[in-house]
């Protein structure tokens, strides 16, 4: 995993805070977005997204037959999330499979994903949604549901709108978006992944780990919101791009 | 040259919305298509509001006062009177599971072939796992159970050939216009060509290869104008320095020439 090394360390809490985030980014500023469409050719729809150093691959697959057959629901259809982190996604090797961590976030994003999808359009099947954490760097849960979302959209799923996430948070005294693991480690930081449907305006996820007083909490909102239309804006570029011929 | 017309049961207007020159417009999901209360919603959009939003990515086309999207992916889901290439699954007492390359699966009563099949007969005399058969959708219900049906005079078994599979909302490019590029294909490269409205094509003949490429092109380029030209160009190039044989017609295709 690439890592950036910065000199500047242990006073960084005391000092200004007007000094700049261990990247250089202003505070409502994310890291460097890329997003690829149809990524895996077997898969129904897929996505590759970068939030920075965290790299997410996420694949839908459906909608198909219900196994097993006793999840299936004769009003519309299943949705079911897998997200998975590589062992070699970060420094220290995950241990593969299944954890208390990866099976929460597997329920959260089902559950943020859910109200963008017209899931009683196709009754009795379901819809497999697979992420895979390729290297982490903060924020893994919000970069899988982007690319989720693009994946689904791909996958020719009818939805009511796409859904962009990103973690904003405190880090140093600082309300700052996209927060890396460098920040998320800080001593006062607040991490708070929100995700967004654009169009309606909605949030169908909101997560936080920390303190903060009321005031941060909305100031973190609306930082989010205003970074989750950037994203739902390369979103549509990304789709868009999939067809896009060159003459 | 065996003459099946293949069907078009969608509006024509795929081919239509492609012959105008100006670049088609894509849409995605939540996307704002028009804000009018005078505009309805078509297929893959809804309403909410004055303003009509997409469901899904594709292009955008609008006939009369309905606007709706053509997609360009998704799986296929069974409407009666589709003609669809099926594959035999599994033989039960009085009827076969086929698999109808849909997330449903599909039932084809021993009542409902071509020929008489007295009660209580070995159904495995007649079709087998692994058969491929040209059948038309007779029945969907609400849960859909979906039933198909060969009491029609275009449905058969399909002997030999080669299968592809293409994105069953692209059927309509492929057949084009009345037929138009289905046509187009069959007759350059002397194949016998079947496409199913769940998006399996069954082809067979001396030229399969050209043809393969040429529907895989139709497919990659569906949304984009002046694709007919553009597939003539294509197998033109291919087919020349190629002996024009007959047809390959071997088996019980011989006769219906």
């Amino acid at each position: 995993m690439v890592t950036k090394k910065h000199d500047a360390s242990e006073n960084k809490a005391h000092s200004a805070a007007k000094e700049a985030r261990p990247d250089g980014r202003k505070p409502d500023e994310m890291r460097d977005l890329k997003i690829e469409v149809g990524v895996i050719d077997r898969a129904n729809g897929s996505a590759y997204v970068e939030f920075g150093n965290t790299h997410v691959i996420a694949a839908v697959y459906g909608p198909s037959t219900v196994h097993p057959r006793h999840l299936e629901d004769s009003q519309k259809a299943v949705l079911m999330c897998k997200y998975n982190m590589i062992p070699f996604s970060v420094n220290d090797r995950k241990k593969p499979g299944y954890d208390r961590r990866s099976i929460e976030i597997s329920k959260v994003i089902k559950e943020a994903l859910e109200p963008a999808i017209f899931l009683e359009e196709f009754p009795k099947t379901m819809i497999n949604v697979e992420m895979e954490v390729i290297q982490a760097d903060a924020g893994t849960r919000v970069t899988a549901l982007t690319a989720a979302a693009v994946a689904l959209a791909d996958a020719g799923i009818p939805m009511r709108d796409l859904v962009s996430a990103v973690a904003a948070g405190r880090a140093n005294g600082k309300i700052v978006v996209d927060l890396t693991k460098e920040e998320e480690d800080a001593d006062d930081a607040v991490d708070m992944p929100m995700a967004l449907m654009p169009n309606s305006g909605k949030i169908s996820l909101l997560q936080m780990d920390g303190d903060a007083s009321a005031e941060e909490i909305h100031q973190i909102i609306d930082m989010s919101k205003k970074v989750c239309l950037e994203i739902y804006e390369k979103q549509k570029e990304a789709l868009k791009k999939k067809y896009k011929i060159a003459e | 040259m065996l003459e099946e017309q293949s069907e078009t049961n969608d509006n024509g207007s795929v081919a239509a919305s492609h012959q105008s020159h100006e670049a088609p417009r894509i849409a995605v999901p939540g996307e704002v298509l028009v804000e009018s209360k005078e505009i309805l919603p078509g297929y893959g959009t809804y309403r909410q509001g004055d303003k009509i939003y997409s469901k899904l990515v594709g292009v955008v086309s609008s006939a009369a006062r309905v606007i709706h999207i053509i997609p360009l992916s998704g799986v296929y889901v069974p409407r009666v009177g589709d003609y669809v290439v099926t594959e035999i699954k599994e033989v039960a007492f009085s009827f076969w599971n086929v698999d109808i390359n849909s997330p449903y699966t599909a039932i084809m009563s021993s009542m409902d072939t071509a020929e008489y099949i007295p009660k209580q007969a070995d159904l495995s005399r007649y079709f087998v796992p692994g058969d491929l058969v040209l059948a038309v959708v007779s029945a969907v219900t609400q849960s859909k159970y979906v039933n198909v049906s060969m009491k029609d005079s275009k449905c058969r078994k399909l002997i030999g050939g080669v299968v592809v599979h293409v994105t069953p909302s692209k059927v309509p490019r492929i057949i084009g216009k009345e037929g138009s590029m289905i046509n187009l294909i069959k007759d350059k490269t002397k194949c016998y060509i079947t496409v199913g409205q769940n998006g399996r094509v069954w082809l067979m003949g001396t030229h399969e290869d050209v043809a393969l490429e040429a529907i895989a092109m139709v497919e990659k380029y569906a949304h984009t104008s002046g694709l007919t030209e553009r597939i003539s160009a294509y197998l033109d190039k291919a087919l020349s320095g190629r002996g024009n044989a007959g047809p390959a017609g071997n088996q019980s295709e011989e006769n219906i020439e």
